[in-house]
């Protein structure tokens, strides 16, 4: 009836699992009951969980990588306590515990962290950069964000109900495979995968189409801020591997389920192909997340210096060159694994070459804040503190790229070391700075000055602290995912190491503070122009929070840095704008498909982990279902009448001209 | 002044190229979903080339289990190519229909295409069962599981494809040709003929070059 369930499932014997999942139980549940008692329930439910409004997704994409970040920064902690205390003993974690852990924090941070938060703030901005009224497919990019959300549901089910993978983050096989690894932690790990997967994929398809299809007047390709040509680079590059991923899972999982011979030792099965293809997906993917991260720099860079961007095309080029190199390296991630000095070579040479257009973009980047009038506001604070980082990051990255060199650093700490420093210096880093950059735009408050920085120096120091040993501890030796070691060389850099978490982790406590008290001030930090920074592109051209509709009108675009031209002209012609004739507006209307649709994709998801076959069937034939509902609707689109589109359009018309003589008297 | 130099930087033609096209602004609903929708096809061909690419890393791998020549039988996969051709023709036909709003020979185009698609399946599943049965299912051999992924992948595709064809004709019955089910219409073509294209990948990869002794 219940499959492989029952009650051996839970971990009563393991305290932390069992009450770590209880307190997340516990406040999930209070939260709920908090929403239901307060009344809030149709709210949530008609203005966020049905919503197919791009920014609502972007902040629920947001918030879920926000919480996801807070579970994957405690597996952090835990290892980092582990790995300061197990020296000559074992610890306090059990071998196969801690496997799953890290396992369980590579996957977190990079699935249901970093992913989400990019494609949440590729979500809120680039429709309004391109200024359009939404995104290509609204009720495809709900669905994609609540699969998004399965994935990650499911991947914290592991923490209670049975276990997680303890193959490391990607899974190889043969540990992976079925005679290695019976238990259930690798289903968890690629249905969740599978169905976040798909998410993804849907996210990817429906921005390449919204960036190349869906621009403003005027919006040629070579004014598109820097931030959409990256959000286009990027999703392109989903696009074309995450079908990779899919694929190299289904693989695994047919290994798993009916015993077919892909990666298996037996019967002619072939494990470097697993290597080949996940990594074929795993280093696109690298670049996936960094190419936005790379355009909130470049925003960031530019509004914050007040001068528009240095070398725009060769920025666009850089761009592209790494959306296409991407595709040419993943060998270098198993240089070691036999494919020859001939093969090896040529990897290594792209992947050096991978370097250059990045040091192009770390280039026109300092030329932008030359001769700039730079203000150090947060956003900057986080940039400024990327390129120090990622140049080292980068410089590290080269040195594993050449193939003598990766033979001794090889599943070092060292490589830990590494990509940490490109994933939290580049990617985490630039998701800070976005996320302060365009918090007064979603919300239409400001975030407290103060906190921010305290955030930043905190979490900028812990960075330095807790992964510069690692690079040592790498050098002296030490491989990565050790449970307990006898060296005492690499003991101290531990220590050091658990002691930048902490600061690390002082970091996260006044983002959280941050939060807090700039909502408590939020009238006091009210953002009543829509354009809080002096910014350059579109996004700054509506108010904040905007409209549901975006712009009363598409904005005609008439060079690069669209906004910033606008705000120029303006003042130039005094004002002399008759009132538009307004019109009436369509836009999507809510749907809750999405919701529905991961619902099922959850009770799919769990019974195939479980092996519960009816509730598989029972969860396809309700996800199709769902969708022959949405295929059947008749009203798809509703109005917004003129008169309400020029009601709200005249307030932020009149604030933004106040703002503009203001200005333009100064 | 500084502002308006980057303002005048800023224009049109920064670097001096040439004639600037200007953007005409979004694109029609029809032209938006067909792209979205091809974006997807590509996708689908990128996840279609990693089985192709296990293909023909184990094609050689049968660990003593029978060679593609010993068990491919060319007759049945001719009819089943021959099927899914005509089935591309026939949709196309119905595609044509839609778009003049003729309602019979729409159901007509679409019933052939069904039944067509049907015939393949059927065909396609008597020679899963039939290796099964002898004993060469996926399990015994790489050679087997690449074969059996690939193939059931292409054939899975053409199922959904048949659910999402019956939708459609239940969609056209109830609501018409709406401008949204034309849309719906096109997208379903446009996977119809995909999977056509990549059944000619297989015809050639798996079937034509494995019968080579």
């Amino acid at each position: 009836m219940l499959g492989k369930l029952d009650w051996s499932a839970i971990p009563f014997d393991q305290p932390i699992p069992l009450v770590a999942g209880a307190v997340v139980l516990v406040a999930i549940l209070g939260v709920l009951g908090w929403v239901v008692v307060k009344g809030h329930l149709p709210y949530l439910w008609h203005e966020w969980i049905t919503s197919v409004d791009h920014k609502r997704i972007g902040v629920m994409y947001i918030l879920l990588a926000s919480v996801m970040l807070l579970r994957g920064g405690s597996d952090a902690i835990m290892m980092r306590i582990q790995q300061a205390v197990a020296y000559q003993s074992q610890g306090y974690l059990p071998p196969e515990h801690y496997n799953q852990i890290f396992s369980a924090h590579g996957t977190i941070m990079i699935f249901f962290v970093a992913m989400p938060f990019v494609i949440g703030l590729m979500n809120l901005v680039v429709p309004l950069q391109l200024g359009v009224r939404d995104v290509a497919f609204p009720t495809l990019n709900s669905v994609g964000f609540w699969l998004t959300a399965t994935g990650a549901l499911l991947v914290n089910v592991s923490l209670v109900v049975g276990e997680f993978a303890r193959t490391g983050w990607l899974a190889f096989p043969p540990l992976s495979e079925l005679s290695y690894s019976p238990g259930v932690g690798v289903d968890y790990y690629a249905w969740s995968l599978q169905i976040s997967g798909v998410g993804t994929l849907v996210a990817g398809i429906n921005l390449v189409t919204t960036v190349l299809k869906l621009r403003t007047k005027g919006m040629n390709y070579l004014r598109m801020p820097m931030f959409c040509w990256t959000t286009l680079a990027s999703n392109l590059l989903i696009v074309a591997a995450f079908p990779i991923l899919t694929a190299t899972l289904a693989m695994l999982l047919l290994d798993r389920y009916l015993g077919f011979h892909f990666f298996t030792n037996e019967a002619g099965g072939n494990v470097m192909m697993f290597m080949n293809l996940i990594w074929a997906w795993g280093h696109p993917e690298v670049y996936i997340l960094v190419l936005p991260a790379f355009g909130i720099f470049s925003e960031v860079v530019s509004t914050f210096s007040g001068k528009a961007l240095f070398g725009y095309r060769s920025m666009v080029l850089a761009t592209m060159a790494i959306c296409v190199i991407s595709f040419m390296v993943w060998l270098h991630h198993f240089f070691t694994m036999g494919a020859g000095p001939d093969v090896n070579a040529i990897f290594g040479i792209a992947s050096m070459i991978i370097a250059i257009p990045t040091g192009v973009k770390i280039y026109n980047w300092l030329f932008t804040m030359y001769g700039g009038r730079i203000r150090f506001a947060t956003p900057m604070l986080w940039s400024v503190g990327f390129m120090v980082t990622f140049i080292i990051g980068g410089l590290t990255g080269v040195l594993v790229a050449v193939p003598p060199a990766d033979f001794m650093l090889h599943n070092s700490m060292f490589l830990v070391a590494h990509f940490h420093n490109v994933i939290i210096g580049g990617v985490l880093f630039g998701a800070f700075a976005g996320f302060e950059y365009w918090f007064p735009k979603a919300f239409g408050f400001r975030l407290d000055e103060r906190w921010g920085k305290a955030a930043f120096w905190f979490t900028f120091t812990g960075f330095y602290v807790t992964f510069m040993p690692l690079y040592i501890a790498g050098m002296l030796g030490m491989t990565r995912r050790m449970q307990h070691y006898d060296v005492a060389a690499w003991r101290p850099w531990m220590i050091i190491a658990a002691f930048g978490m902490a600061v690390l982790t002082i970091g996260v406590i006044c983002q959280i503070m941050q939060l807090v008290v700039s909502i408590r001030n939020r009238e006091a930090l009210r953002d009543r122009t829509g354009d809080p920074w002096d910014g350059r592109t579109l996004e700054w051209a509506t108010s904040s929070p905007p409209p549901v509709f975006n712009f009363a009108f598409n904005p005609d675009v008439r060079g690069e840095d669209a906004y910033w031209d606008m705000k120029v002209h303006a003042r130039q012609q005094a004002f002399a704008h008759e009132e538009p004739e307004y019109q009436d507006i369509e836009m999507p209307r809510n749907s809750p498909t999405g919701f529905v649709c991961a619902f099922f994709a959850t009770i799919m998801g769990f019974a195939l982990i479980w092996h519960i076959w009816w509730m598989v069937i029972l969860g396809g034939l309700g996800a199709f279902a769902t969708f022959v509902v949405f295929a059947w609707r008749d009203h798809d689109e509703y109005v917004i009448p003129a008169a309400e589109v020029a009601r709200i359009d005249r307030v932020n018309l009149e604030e933004r001209r106040s703002l503009v003589s203001m200005a333009g008297a100064v | 002044m500084a502002m308006t130099a980057t303002a005048d930087h800023a224009r049109a033609d920064p670097h001096h190229i040439g004639v600037v096209i200007e953007h005409p602004g979004p694109a029609p609903k029809r032209i938006v979903t067909a792209y979205g929708f091809w974006i997807f096809l590509l996708s689908d061909i990128v996840m279609f080339s990693c089985f192709f690419a296990a293909y023909a890393v184990l094609s050689g791998q049968t660990a003593g289990g029978p060679k593609g020549a010993e068990i491919f039988e060319q007759r049945n996969v001719a009819i089943e190519t021959v099927c899914l051709l005509l089935s591309s023709f026939t949709c196309g036909m119905a595609s044509i229909a839609a778009d003049v709003r003729n309602r019979f020979w729409f159901y007509l185009g679409m019933t052939v295409t069904c039944v067509l698609g049907l015939i393949f399946l059927a065909i396609e599943f008597r020679e899963f069962a039939d290796l099964v049965a002898r004993g060469y299912g996926p399990s015994r051999s790489a050679f087997l599981t690449a074969f059996f992924s690939l193939v059931g992948c292409h054939g899975l595709h053409v199922s959904a494809g048949i659910l999402w064809l019956l939708t459609m004709m239940a969609q056209v019955l109830a609501k018409g040709f709406r401008a949204d089910i034309l849309r719906r219409m096109m997208c379903f073509a446009l996977f119809w003929h995909a999977l056509d294209i990549i059944w000619v990948a297989v015809f050639s990869v798996v079937y034509l070059l494995g019968s080579a002794p």
